[in-house]
C-alpha cells in the first residue's frame, strides 16, 4: 500500500499562532536588529513546503512507481492550484507585505497604522510600510522584516520627522512620479516657521508633520475629511494653541481659536462653507507658519483686502503704525477676533478705534470727526430718501425706479467705507459727493410722488364736485321736464 | 348752430326716421321693479368705458413677455393720466362684470326670457361667457406673477375636460405651458377677437330689446300700467347713473390704484394663497371642495362638467321655463333664489376661507 | 302768470318765471356739464401726448454710446434693477455681464492694466467672458447679449 502524502489542509493565517509570535516580540521589542534562530517552521506554507519526511526507502518498491507519479501528479495539481491561491488569499492580490500581516494580527496602538492604512494617500498610491519606515517585507521573520540593515527605522523621533518625511517629499525627483505640480519644499519652509525652529532648538512639544498631517492615515488636503482641509484647520491647529495646559511654557496667549471662531471668516468658512474665507493657514502660512511681522500686517490681509491695504499702505498711518509696532490692520481690527466692522468705529465718539491713539485737537481727531460726519450726513439722507419712497409706495405709487437708483447710493456708501483706509478727508469727500446727488434725487422723486398723490386726490375732489354737480342738475332738469310735461308719463290706457 | 337744419340735413341722406320713432315711441313700464332696468344700460355704459380706456392703452401697451410688464409700468409712471386711464380700465372690468351679474339676475327673475324675447336671453347669455373671457384674458395682460399663476391654474382647470381638455389646454395657452406665447394669443382674444364677437351679440342683443320693448314682470298689473318715456326721461336718469359711476371710477381709481405687483418668473413658485378674481372664485372655491375622486372620476372633470351643464342649462331657460304661473316657473325661481346664494356664499368663503 | 316785477339779475329765483329758471338751469347744465367733459377729455388729451422719456424700459436697454465708450474701458450701466457692466475690449469687442459679484454681491469694475473685471471688495476676478478665474467668487457672471445700433449700444438678457 503506498503511502499517499496525506497533505495537512493548508492552513494560512492559522499557522502563525497568537503563541509563537508573541513570544518573539516580547524578547525582540527593545532590539528590532537580534532575531531568534528559530527554525521556519511557522510561516504559512510551511505545512506545504515542508518536505515529507514519512516515506522510508524501504518502502519505495517498482509497484509504486506508478502509484509514486500518480501521487506527483495528484500532489502538484492540487499543490500548484493551492499554491496560487495561497499567495493570492494571503498577499491580497499585490506583493507579499508581512509588515500588514503581522501588524493585523496586533492590537491597540500596533494595530492602529493597519486600520488607518486604507484612508492612507501613500497607500492608494501604492506606497507601503517599509515606503517610509524601511524593512523588508517580503520576509515573515520580524527580526528580518524588521532589520536595521534592510534600512528599518521604525518609529521616529520627533525631531526627526522632518527628515523621516523630507526623504520624499524634499525629493523632486520622487515625488515628480506621483504628483508633478506638489511642491517639494515643505521641509525648507518648516525649517523657517516658528515650529522648525524650536523643534531645531531641542523642543519636542512643536508640532511637526504628523501633527497637522497624521501619521498613518494622512489623507489628501483636497479630502474634506483631511486635517489639514480648510474646514478642519483651525481645529487641528487648536488641539495645540487652545490648550492652556500644552502651551504654559510658551509666551504666546492660547484664545486665538477661540477668538477666530467669533470671527466674521469664521462664520463665513462655517456657517456659509465659503472655501475661500481666510482660516489659521491663509495668514500664518502652512508649513512656514509664523505670524506675519508687524509690518507686514496689510500685505497678509491685503491678499484679499486689496483696496483697504493698499489704501492704508499709502496713508499717514502705514509709517505711524509701523514706528509704533502696532501691527497695522491689527490695531483696529484685531487679529483674531475680527468682528463685522461698522461705522461706530470711526470718529470721536465712545467705541471708536481712532481715539485710543488720537487725543482732542491733534489732526487726526478732527479728520476722524469729519470722516464720521460726512458718512452719517450720507446713510440719513439715504434712510430718509427711502422713507419718503416707502411712504408713497404705500400710498399706491409706482416708484421702483427712484427705490432702484437709490442702491446706487449704496454703492457711495460702501465705498465710502472703504475709503476710510486712506485717512483723508478729501478722498473720503469725494465718493460721497455722488452717493449724496443719488440720494437727494431720490428723496426729490419720492416727494414728488407724494406730491402728485396730492395733487391726483385734489383733481379728484375737483372732478367729484363737478360730477356729483351735473348729477344733481340733470336729475333737477328731469324733474323739471317732468312738471312741465305731465304727459311724458303716460297714464295706463 | 342750428341743430335742427342739421338734423334735417342728415335725415334727407340718412333717413332717421325708424330712429326718430324709437326715441319717441319706446317706453319703459313704471312699478317696483324698474330700477332693474338701469342694468342693461350701466353694463354697455361701463362696456364702452372699457372700450375707450383700452384703445388709448393700446396706444403704450406692448404685448411680449419681455415688454408686458415694462410697458404698463411706463404707463403707470411716465405717461401723464396713464395711472388714471389703467386704474379706470382695471376697476371698470369689475364693475361691469357686477352689473351684467345685476342685470342677468333681474332678467332672470322677472322672467324678462319668457316668449318672444328668448333670443334676447340667448345673446345675453353668450355675451356673459365673452365677458367672463374678456376678464380672464385681460388680466393677464400685464404679465405679472399674480396673473401668470391664475392663468396657469385656469387653463390647467380647462385641460381637465373629458376628451377635449388636451386640445382646450393647447390651444389657449398657445402651447403646452404658460409662455410668452400665451401672452400674445390672450392679447388677440382680447383686443380683436372677443370685441369682434361682441360686437356681433351685442348689436343682437340691443336691437332686440328694442324690438321687443322693456319687458314687464309677471306679477304686474298691465291694466294699471304706468309708463315713462325713454327718450328724455328714461334717459337723463340713466345718464345720471353713468355721470356717478364716473365719479365713482375717478375715486378708486385715486384712492385705490390698481396695483402693478412683481413681473412673472416662470421658474419662481406660486406666491401663497393663489387665487382668481372674484367673478371666478365661486367656481374655483367649488372645485376645492369636491372630493378627490367621485365614482372613480377625478373630482376636477366632475366639477368642470357640472359647471358646463349649469352654464348649458342657464343659457337654454327659456325654453324650459316658457309658461308663466306654472310649477316649472316657481322651481326656476327658486332655483334662480338658490344659485344667487351659493355664488354670493362661495365667493365671500374664497375670501375668508 | 303774475307779473314780471323782478330784475333780470334775479334769474331763476322766482316762483312765477319759469321760463328764466329753465334758462338757468339749462345754462348751468350746459357748463358744468362742459366742465365734466372737459374733466374727462384733458386727462385723455394729455394721456395720448407723448411723455417725455418716449419708450419703457424694457429687458433691452441702451447701455451707452460707442463714441462714449473708449477701447480698454469698462462701464456700469442699468439693466432691469440690476447693474449691469459693458466692456469694450482692447479688440474693440463689446461684451456685457451682470455687474453683481457672485461672492458677496458688490459692484464689479473693468480694470484696464490687467484687462480683466475686478471686484474691489475682496479681490475676486473674472475674465472678459465672465468667468472666475481669481479669488472667493463661485461662479461666473451673467453674460448679457449686446447689439449695436448705429452709434447706440444695446444690451439685452441672453
Amino acid at each position: 500500500m503506498s503511502q499517499d502524502q496525506e497533505l495537512p489542509p493548508a492552513h494560512f493565517s492559522k499557522s502563525i499562532t497568537h503563541r509563537n509570535l508573541a513570544r518573539t516580540v516580547a524578547t525582540d521589542r527593545a532590539d528590532f536588529g537580534v532575531l531568534s534562530d528559530e527554525p521556519e517552521t511557522t510561516g504559512p506554507l510551511s505545512s506545504v513546503t515542508r518536505p515529507s519526511t514519512r516515506r522510508s526507502s524501504a518502502s519505495r518498491s517498482s509497484t509504486s512507481r506508478s502509484s509514486r507519479r500518480l501521487a506527483r501528479i495528484i500532489s502538484l495539481s492540487i499543490v500548484l492550484p493551492l499554491l496560487t491561491l495561497g499567495l493570492f488569499g494571503l498577499c491580497y492580490g499585490q506583493k507579499k507585505d508581512s509588515c500588514v500581516e503581522c501588524h493585523s494580527q496586533m492590537e491597540g496602538e500596533l494595530l492602529e497604522p493597519v486600520t488607518h492604512s486604507k484612508d492612507d494617500i501613500h497607500f492608494s498610491r501604492g506606497l507601503s510600510c517599509s515606503s517610509c519606515h524601511g524593512g523588508d517585507p517580503t520576509q515573515d521573520d520580524p527580526t528580518s522584516a524588521m532589520n536595521k540593515g534592510k534600512g528599518f527605522v521604525g518609529k521616529p523621533a520627533p525631531k526627526d520627522i522632518p527628515n523621516f518625511c523630507g526623504k520624499c517629499h524634499s525629493n523632486a525627483d520622487f515625488m515628480k512620479k506621483f504628483n508633478p505640480s506638489l511642491r517639494v519644499d515643505q521641509q525648507k519652509e518648516y525649517l523657517t516657521s516658528v515650529h522648525g525652529k524650536l523643534l531645531e532648538s531641542g523642543d519636542q512639544k512643536v508640532a511637526t508633520c504628523i501633527s497637522c498631517h497624521g501619521v498613518h492615515g494622512i489623507r489628501g488636503v483636497k479630502d474634506a475629511q483631511a486635517l489639514v482641509y480648510p474646514l478642519n484647520v483651525a481645529d487641528t491647529c487648536g488641539k495645540c494653541h487652545s490648550n492652556a495646559e500644552y502651551m504654559a511654557g510658551y509666551s504666546i496667549p492660547h484664545d486665538q481659536f477661540a477668538n477666530y471662531k467669533a470671527s466674521v471668516h469664521a462664520r463665513a468658512l462655517y456657517e456659509r462653507q465659503d472655501l475661500s474665507a481666510p482660516t489659521c493657514n491663509s495668514c500664518h502660512g502652512n508649513h512656514g507658519a509664523a505670524p506675519p511681522g508687524l509690518a507686514s500686517v496689510a500685505n497678509v490681509c491685503g491678499q484679499c483686502h486689496v483696496r483697504q491695504s493698499e489704501l492704508f499702505q499709502a496713508s499717514v498711518h502705514k509709517t505711524a503704525f509701523d514706528t509704533m509696532q502696532v501691527g497695522e490692520c491689527k490695531q483696529c481690527h484685531s487679529n483674531h477676533k475680527i468682528v463685522p466692522p461698522g461705522d461706530f468705529m470711526i470718529g470721536t465718539a465712545e467705541g471708536s478705534v481712532c481715539t485710543s491713539c488720537h487725543i482732542e485737537g491733534d489732526g487726526g481727531y478732527v479728520a476722524a470727526r469729519q470722516i464720521r460726519g460726512m458718512i452719517d450726513n450720507l446713510s440719513g439722507r439715504m434712510d430718509s430718501a427711502m422713507a419718503v419712497l416707502g411712504k408713497a409706495e404705500r400710498a399706491g405709487m409706482e416708484v421702483s425706479r427712484p427705490k432702484f437708483e437709490l442702491s446706487d447710493a449704496t454703492n457711495s456708501l460702501t465705498n465710502a467705507r472703504v475709503l476710510v483706509h486712506s485717512f483723508s478727508v478729501d478722498e473720503v469727500e469725494k465718493v460721497i459727493k455722488p452717493g449724496l446727488e443719488t440720494a437727494d434725487r431720490s428723496e426729490k422723486a419720492g416727494n414728488a410722488a407724494l406730491a402728485d398723490l396730492t395733487f391726483r386726490r385734489k383733481g379728484l375732489g375737483v372732478s367729484l364736485f363737478f360730477i356729483l354737480f351735473v348729477a344733481v342738475l340733470i336729475y333737477i332738469k328731469v324733474r323739471q321736464l317732468e312738471s312741465r310735461h305731465p304727459g311724458a308719463e303716460s297714464k295706463p290706457n | 348752430m342750428n341743430t335742427g337744419a342739421l338734423i334735417d340735413w342728415i335725415d334727407a341722406r340718412v333717413g332717421l326716421g325708424p330712429l326718430a320713432e324709437l326715441a319717441h315711441k319706446k317706453e319703459v313700464p313704471l312699478h317696483r321693479h324698474t330700477i332693474w332696468y338701469y342694468f342693461g344700460g350701466m353694463t354697455l355704459f361701463l362696456f364702452v368705458v372699457q372700450v375707450t380706456t383700452g384703445a388709448l392703452l393700446l396706444l403704450y401697451y406692448r404685448p411680449g413677455a419681455e415688454s408686458a410688464f415694462e410697458s404698463i409700468q411706463f404707463i403707470m409712471t411716465d405717461v401723464q393720466f396713464g395711472w388714471l386711464i389703467r386704474s379706470i380700465h382695471s376697476w371698470s372690468a369689475n364693475l361691469m362684470i357686477a352689473a351684467l351679474f345685476v342685470h342677468m339676475f333681474s332678467a332672470f327673475f322677472t322672467k324678462a326670457y319668457r316668449s318672444p324675447r328668448e333670443l334676447t336671453w340667448v345673446s345675453g347669455a353668450l355675451l356673459l361667457f365673452i365677458v367672463l373671457g374678456f376678464g380672464f384674458s385681460g388680466y393677464l395682460l400685464p404679465w405679472n406673477r399674480l396673473a401668470f399663476f391664475a392663468t396657469k391654474v385656469g387653463t390647467d382647470i380647462a385641460g381637465t375636460v373629458p376628451l377635449a381638455g388636451g386640445f382646450l389646454l393647447r390651444f389657449l395657452r398657445g402651447g403646452e405651458d404658460v409662455t410668452g406665447a400665451t401672452l400674445t394669443r390672450f392679447f388677440g382674444f382680447h383686443v380683436a377677437i372677443l370685441p369682434g364677437i361682441t360686437t356681433v351679440l351685442l348689436v343682437v342683443h340691443v336691437f332686440l330689446v328694442q324690438k321687443h320693448g322693456m319687458s314687464t314682470p309677471e306679477g304686474i298689473d298691465r291694466t294699471r300700467l304706468r309708463t315713462m318715456r325713454f327718450v328724455p326721461n328714461f334717459l337723463l336718469r340713466d345718464l345720471i347713473g353713468w355721470v356717478l359711476a364716473v365719479g365713482v371710477l375717478a375715486a378708486l381709481a385715486a384712492i385705490f390704484p390698481w396695483e402693478l405687483g412683481e413681473k412673472a418668473d416662470a421658474f419662481a413658485s406660486a406666491p401663497a394663497g393663489i387665487r382668481p378674481e372674484w367673478y371666478f372664485l365661486f367656481m374655483f372655491q367649488t372645485l376645492k371642495f369636491i372630493p378627490a375622486k367621485i365614482l372613480g372620476v377625478d373630482g376636477e372633470v366632475i366639477g368642470i362638467l357640472a359647471f358646463a351643464l349649469g352654464g348649458l342649462l342657464w343659457v337654454i331657460v327659456p325654453f324650459i321655463d316658457r309658461i308663466p304661473g306654472t310649477r316649472t316657473s316657481r322651481v326656476f325661481t327658486a332655483a334662480g333664489i338658490v344659485v344667487v346664494l351659493y355664488i354670493i356664499g362661495m365667493t365671500i368663503y374664497g375670501y375668508v376661507g | 302768470m303774475a307779473d314780471s316785477e323782478n330784475s333780470d339779475h334775479k334769474l331763476g329765483q322766482t316762483a312765477d318765471n319759469p321760463n328764466g329758471r329753465r334758462r338757468f338751469l339749462d345754462f348751468l347744465l350746459a357748463t358744468s356739464a362742459g366742465a365734466t367733459l372737459v374733466a374727462i377729455f384733458y386727462p385723455i388729451f394729455r394721456f395720448m401726448s407723448p411723455p417725455k422719456t418716449v419708450e419703457a424700459a424694457q429687458n433691452s436697454v441702451s447701455a451707452g454710446k460707442m463714441s462714449e465708450l473708449p477701447v480698454n474701458s469698462g462701464k456700469i450701466f442699468k439693466f432691469g434693477n440690476k447693474p449691469g457692466i459693458l466692456v469694450r475690449t482692447q479688440s474693440g469687442d463689446l461684451r456685457a455681464f451682470s455687474a453683481v459679484c457672485t461672492h458677496l454681491e458688490c459692484i464689479v469694475q473693468y480694470s484696464s492694466e490687467k484687462k480683466q473685471i475686478w471686484c474691489a471688495c475682496h479681490n475676486g476676478q473674472y475674465n472678459l467672458n465672465g468667468q472666475n478665474i481669481g479669488g472667493p467668487p463661485p461662479r461666473p457672471l451673467e453674460e448679457y447679449v449686446v447689439n449695436t445700433h448705429g452709434d447706440d449700444i444695446i444690451v439685452s438678457k441672453a
